[in-house]
């Protein structure tokens, strides 16, 4: 095999210029420049969105704040005041501790500290064990209704069960968690991992990559739109065990520690503002992931 | 040099491919024509190694073939996914070049260098996706040529272009065919392309059980251009004679 110079003859075809075709009143230009325009109409589309969606939610919440205004219930606090509590109680500390109080230091952070960990072994266990389960045609066979039978129990109930292995505490609380995240992440993966383009496996067997190659380059990537579909899945369950498995006796700080505690002393507005800062932080959370599966996918690219 | 010799092969009971001996020289670029659905895909798959061999055995320089062999680069017809569109296109052409142990920067130039010879200067940091489908066949031949194969293998690689960008590609691969000497085996039910191609031309005959009917050396007079080579009579007769063979 002979590999001549530097093929200098196939460099003419670079400047070779685009000929529309013939009776189709142009093609796909081939100088490899070319890019769609319009962007500037495309652009304002999300915006005027966005200001759609925050009308719609401003609008609710002043219905809220009328209906709860003119029949003055105790158990129907209005929102300014749910607001202006949520404030006292959690965020009106010193500029030094990121203007939290010692009671948002004592129960949010030890909560969202037990949420992390256990999504985080949730998601890595889930994404190992699904990748690999995925992989293997009799594994996952074999493994399918053990599955789905682990994903039909409803997470809380599992949460009695740990009580009794581990005692009340962090480490039944990060069980309950990662028992109940890890089955959504896990499916979902090892469903991605199964259904991969067969011709880039034979790609990738041309091209002989090692397994740790077709791992980071064929099969997670390919993947990974279903293991984000898991994953945002598995982060809703996380805050959902992460505040039932502190509305048990036992726990001593937590947010579901808060609301409990502020529902033995008759407390609503606590209770209102720890639902209110629940959902706050589930859309948070969400968002944040959803930002970096846009980030890790990339914007338009086709599965 | 590539060797078949009375290859067989069959899925499960159903035969696919019958005796095929063909020994292919270097440097030769053999087209292999056929009614569609007569097994030229499954030759191509076997000759790379993805098959197993059933009947018969494959040979290169004398090496049977068991695994998909060193040097032997496919491009495949759908180019779409046979690229990974998660990589840059300077990414994907890079993708051969991890086997020869080079570092990131000169896999990178390497494909850049690559990328500028099948015309696609400028265009290594975009997505496979952002690129028109003749561009993104381009960036596969670019990728099938980078680590320099000594055996080179194309299934149906221009069937899904519009006529224009099958025709600039048919002769992008003759200069590069020119330049670099690899052996080539180019599989199309096109007949005019196989003609106009090729260097010889194999017909297969029509399924189950296909076996070579016609084995035709095309011996055109001068550097083959679209237009000119197209209307010689040599060529008008080649064509009709391959035509006649798949038809039967």
């Amino acid at each position: 095999m002979r590999w001549v110079g530097d093929l200098k003859p196939v460099r003419r075809l670079r400047t070779r210029p685009f000929r529309p075709i013939r009776g189709f009143g142009g093609g796909a230009p081939e100088d490899g420049t070319g890019r769609g325009g319009g962007g500037e109409s495309r652009r304002a589309t999300p915006a005027r969105g966005a200001l759609l969606r925050w009308t719609v939610l401003a609008a609710a919440v002043a219905a809220w704040q009328l209906t709860t205004r003119t029949h003055d219930s105790v158990y129907f606090p209005p929102p300014a005041e749910i607001a202006r509590h949520t404030h006292d109680l959690w965020f009106s500390g010193p500029a030094t501790h990121a203007f939290l109080t010692p009671e948002a230091t004592d129960n949010i952070l030890p909560s969202l500290a037990r949420m992390a960990t256990g999504f985080a072994l949730a998601a890595a266990t889930g994404i190992a064990l699904g990748t690999a389960l995925g992989r293997s045609r009799r594994a996952y066979a074999l493994c399918n209704p053990v599955l789905q039978f682990a994903r039909a129990i409803p997470p809380p109930a599992l949460v009695p069960v740990f009580v009794v292995i581990f005692d009340f505490g962090t480490q039944m609380q990060l069980a309950s968690i990662v028992f109940s995240a890890i089955w959504p992440v896990l499916i979902n993966t090892a469903e991605g991992a199964r259904n991969i383009d067969p011709l880039r496996l034979e790609v990738a067997a041309v091209l002989r990559l090692t397994t740790t190659e077709r791992l980071w380059l064929l099969l997670l990537p390919s993947a990974l739109p279903r293991i984000f579909a898991g994953l945002r899945l598995s982060l809703s369950l996380s805050l959902i065990l992460m505040v039932f498995s502190e509305l048990l006796p036992g726990t001593a700080n937590g947010i579901g520690f808060t609301l409990t505690d502020a529902q033995s002393r008759s407390d609503l507005l606590t209770v209102w503002a720890v639902l209110v800062l629940l959902g706050a932080l589930g859309y948070v959370l969400n968002t944040g992931l959803l930002a970096v599966e846009k980030r890790l996918l990339g914007r338009g690219r086709p599965t | 040099m590539l060797r078949l010799d009375s290859l067989g092969q069959r899925y499960g009971d159903h035969p696919v491919l019958r005796d095929i001996t063909l020994t292919v020289p270097d440097g030769q670029l053999l087209c292999v024509v056929g009614p569609s659905g007569c097994g030229k895909s499954t030759l191509l798959r076997t000759i790379a190694g993805l098959l197993p061999t059933r009947e018969g055995a494959v040979s290169i320089d004398g090496e049977p073939v068991t695994g998909v062999p060193d040097r032997l680069a496919v491009v495949f017809q759908d180019y779409g996914r046979s690229l990974f569109p998660w990589l840059s296109v300077r990414e994907n052409v890079a993708l051969p070049l991890r086997r020869r142990g080079l570092g990131r920067a000169e896999r990178r130039s390497e494909a850049e260098r690559m990328l500028e010879q099948v015309g696609l200067h400028g265009a290594g940091r975009r997505h496979p996706w952002q690129l028109s489908g003749g561009m993104q066949q381009r960036v596969a031949i670019a990728r099938a040529l980078v680590c320099r194969p000594s055996l080179l293998l194309m299934d149906e690689p221009f069937g899904s272009l519009d006529a224009q960008t099958r025709e600039d590609l048919e002769d992008l691969l003759l200069d590069v065919h020119r330049a670099e000497g690899t052996t080539i085996v180019f599989v199309t039910h096109d007949i005019d392309e196989s003609v106009y191609v090729g260097d010889r031309v194999v017909v297969l005959s029509a399924g189950p059980g296909a076996r070579v009917v016609l084995d035709l050396p095309v011996a055109l007079p001068g550097k083959r251009d679209q237009i000119g080579t197209r209307g010689l009579p040599e060529f008008v007769a080649l064509r009709a004679e391959v035509g006649r063979a798949v038809r039967g």
